[in-house]
């Protein structure tokens, strides 16, 4: 029989008991849904996940330093690469060398010192720290009050909330901390510090003695005006690399200003020009799970590297684990759905013994018996899947939306915790698709099976 | 001398209930020339039925042969044996046996549909034949929607459809009154005179099977016991005593 017939078929049988068939194939779709319904809050929640992890920017991020910064000591490393005094230099040429590998977004040196900040005529010490452009949408910065830095060369500042209390002559309260950012960044935002710092500046090669060329520059105080542009609302404690100062400055602007680093010190015998050495370069990858490629790429080149990879290797594995078992506990609606089916066919047999043997005894085939139990399976899969994606994309949305309401009632920003991913979608069509045909194939056969005489003396 | 379409050879159909074992069929040799009206004819349980499901493809012989148009249908396949089914043979039950939740089209053109026939000819084909047992203004209403007599026509129309060239009847006036039951047979003659087709009836009612079939064969507890022809000079007076 063709294909078309059979369908024709099919559908015409499955009209005929359509109470029972309409309640199998909303078995089938509660099945479908359930199954639907938990694995895209397992791929949500991984999503958001891994959307959090990336904006944390810990996992996407490797720090690079020179071996020949030996407090980054690291016996393996040692033993494997070339020794401390024999290996590269962090410089310029080095962190472009590194930006130009491939899945490689950017690398910036990380430039960091301590200096004295002035704000309104009051001295304070801090660390500061230079920020890339790219750092605004790490979620760091996400409940900052104010705005980021309007340009990469601005002459402007971002305060820790914990600064902001010292130049406000807060004291910060023991235990909870539930300072409010809003009241700190508002007498704060538009005003101007000073900071001080020690510029290194190339001197001029007035001797002209080549041999002293390596150490050819001098340290000279300068002042910097800064205008306060945000307030960040961060735990001072937090892990984030980037993050542990008090106050952020533009990397261009903090770069053009020559600071002097620890390392210009340390290099000041082998250097043998004016170019900066850094202590350390963040390197950014594309994608976490390149992460690892990257770091031994840059390890060949004769550096030690630092990223939080095995913590998000653990998540992964947890969330992979999650997914199956979020899986399973959908799948068991299917699994009585395919119960379902099976029953349903079986009566369908009893009922239409008759009918079978007619279709025998004018001419059809076991193979055209079977094909028509199949597709009146397939038909109830198709049409279950159809309606059971559907119903979980449905739940799913009403989660989402359930779940936001509560999270804006709690004023958190709203978070997408459900999605159905179009594969998701495929899968469940061709999945319950399958597992009907499955469950077809036991009544299938049996109707195949049956012997016409018998068939035909059935009442 | 008509060639052979059927040909039976020591056929047994043995069915076993319980312990006993159930001789339906035992030790049948017949043969049926290709054109003839055969009646088979017996008591309940003589098992003429069985006979005919054994040429009709749908049993299997316990053992012996039935070798229909030279083919042995005790060696085909079950896919062969339907191919045959399908295309060799045409039956008619005496329930009629119309699928309830079809129309009478749909009926007609359900062999069309195992047979893969096209599906544009089917339509044409299938009122074609309705037309030929006079029920075309009937043909989009389901079989509870009509008579016995109509239903039995219309199982006929659906027995002719893939053009077969046997045709076998169970009891096909069973369940009809008389009157009905000659239009039926009536037919079954047209159909064995002007198409051809080797016609075997099964009947216990031995004046009817008199009156249309050209060959009565005889069974009892399974066995043949009795093969008359009848003259053709009987079956014409047959004929002109239903005409008048």
């Amino acid at each position: 029989m063709k294909l078309p017939d059979l369908t024709e078929l099919a559908v015409r049988n499955l009209r005929e008991s359509f109470l029972r068939n309409s309640l199998t194939t909303v078995g089938i779709s509660v099945g479908v849904a359930s199954l639907v319904a938990m694995l895209s809050l397992g791929i949500g929640l991984q999503q958001l996940a891994s959307r959090r992890l990336m904006k944390s920017g810990l996992f996407d991020t490797v720090v690079v330093t020179s071996r020949r910064d030996l407090r980054n000591f690291n016996r393996e490393e040692e033993r494997n690469g070339p020794a401390p005094g024999e290996s590269r230099i962090l410089d310029e040429p080095t962190r472009q060398e590194i930006e130009r590998l491939p899945n490689v977004v950017e690398a910036y040196p990380d430039i960091r010192f301590i200096t004295e900040l002035r704000y309104e005529d009051k001295p304070h010490l801090t660390t500061i720290a230079a920020l890339p452009a790219s750092a605004k949408s790490t979620d760091a910065f996400e409940t900052m009050q104010g705005h980021f830095f309007s340009s990469d060369m601005a002459p402007e500042a971002i305060l820790q909330k914990a600064f902001a209390e010292e130049l406000l002559g807060k004291a910060p309260k023991p235990g909870l901390d539930e300072t409010n950012v809003k009241e700190l960044a508002a007498p704060l935002i538009g005003k101007e510090l000073t900071m001080r710092y020690a510029q290194r500046e190339a001197a001029q090669a007035s001797t002209g003695d080549q041999s002293l060329s390596g150490a050819a520059y001098s340290v000279v105080s300068r002042e910097q005006k800064l205008k306060i542009v945000g307030v960040a609302d961060l735990d001072p404690e937090s892990m984030r690399g980037p993050t542990r100062a008090r106050v952020f400055l533009p990397l261009k602007l903090a770069e053009s200003l020559h600071v002097m680093q620890p390392t210009d010190l340390r290099e000041i015998s082998r250097t043998a020009s004016d170019q900066p050495v850094y202590s350390s370069v963040s390197v950014r990858v594309k994608n976490p799970s390149q992460t690892q490629t990257i770091e031994n790429t840059i390890r060949k080149m004769g550096f030690n590297t630092f990223s939080i990879l095995d913590a998000s290797k653990s998540i992964q594995q947890f969330f992979k684990v999650l997914d199956v078992f979020l899986g399973i506990f959908g799948s068991l609606a299917l699994a009585v759905a395919f119960i379902g089916i099976v029953n349903t066919l079986v009566m369908a047999i009893l009922e239409r013994r008759r009918e079978i043997g007619i279709m025998k005894a004018i001419g059809a085939s076991d193979g055209d018996i079977k094909k028509l139990f199949f597709a009146e399976a397939g038909a109830m899969g198709i049409l279950g899947g159809m309606v059971g994606v559907a119903l979980g994309w449905a739940i799913g949305q009403v989660i989402n939306l359930g779940t936001n309401v509560y999270l804006k009632s709690q004023s958190f920003p709203p978070e997408h915790f459900w999605s159905v991913p179009w594969w998701l979608v495929a899968f469940a069509l061709v999945f319950s698709f399958f597992v009907s045909l499955a469950a077809g194939l036991y009544p299938a056969g049996r109707a195949a099976r049956l012997d016409p005489v018998q068939a035909l003396r059935y009442e | 001398m008509d060639p052979t379409a059927i040909h039976a050879e020591k056929l047994c159909r043995h069915y076993r209930m319980g312990e006993t074992l159930i001789p339906a069929v035992d030790g049948v040799t017949l043969t049926v020339r290709a054109g003839e009206f055969v009646a088979l004819l017996g008591s309940s349980g003589s098992g003429k039925s069985s006979v005919l499901n054994l040429i009709a493809g749908l049993d299997r012989p316990t053992s012996g042969s039935v070798v229909v148009n030279e083919r042995d249908l005790s060696q085909l396949s079950r896919e062969d044996l339907a191919h045959y089914r399908l295309h060799t043979v045409g039956m008619v039950f005496q329930s009629f046996n119309l699928i309830g939740s079809m129309t009478l089209a749909e009926n007609v053109e359900l062999p069309m549909r195992f047979a893969e026939v096209d599906r544009s000819k089917r339509g044409d084909l299938a009122r074609e034949a309705l037309e030929r047992v006079g029920l075309e203004a009937r043909m989009n209403h389901r079989p509870s929607e009509l008579s016995g007599g109509e239903q039995q026509r219309a199982a006929l129309a659906r027995a002719l459809i893939n053009r077969p060239q046997l045709l076998l009847a169970d009891e096909p006036t069973g369940n009809l009154d008389s009157h009905t039951g000659t239009e039926i047979m009536n037919l079954l003659r047209e159909f064995n005179r002007q198409l051809g087709m080797t016609v075997v009836m099964v009947t216990h009612e031995r004046t009817l099977a008199e009156r249309y079939a050209q060959r009565l064969i005889f069974l009892a507890d399974g066995k043949l016991v009795g093969d008359e022809s009848i003259s053709a000079m009987a079956l014409s007076a047959s004929e002109d005593g239903q005409l008048r």
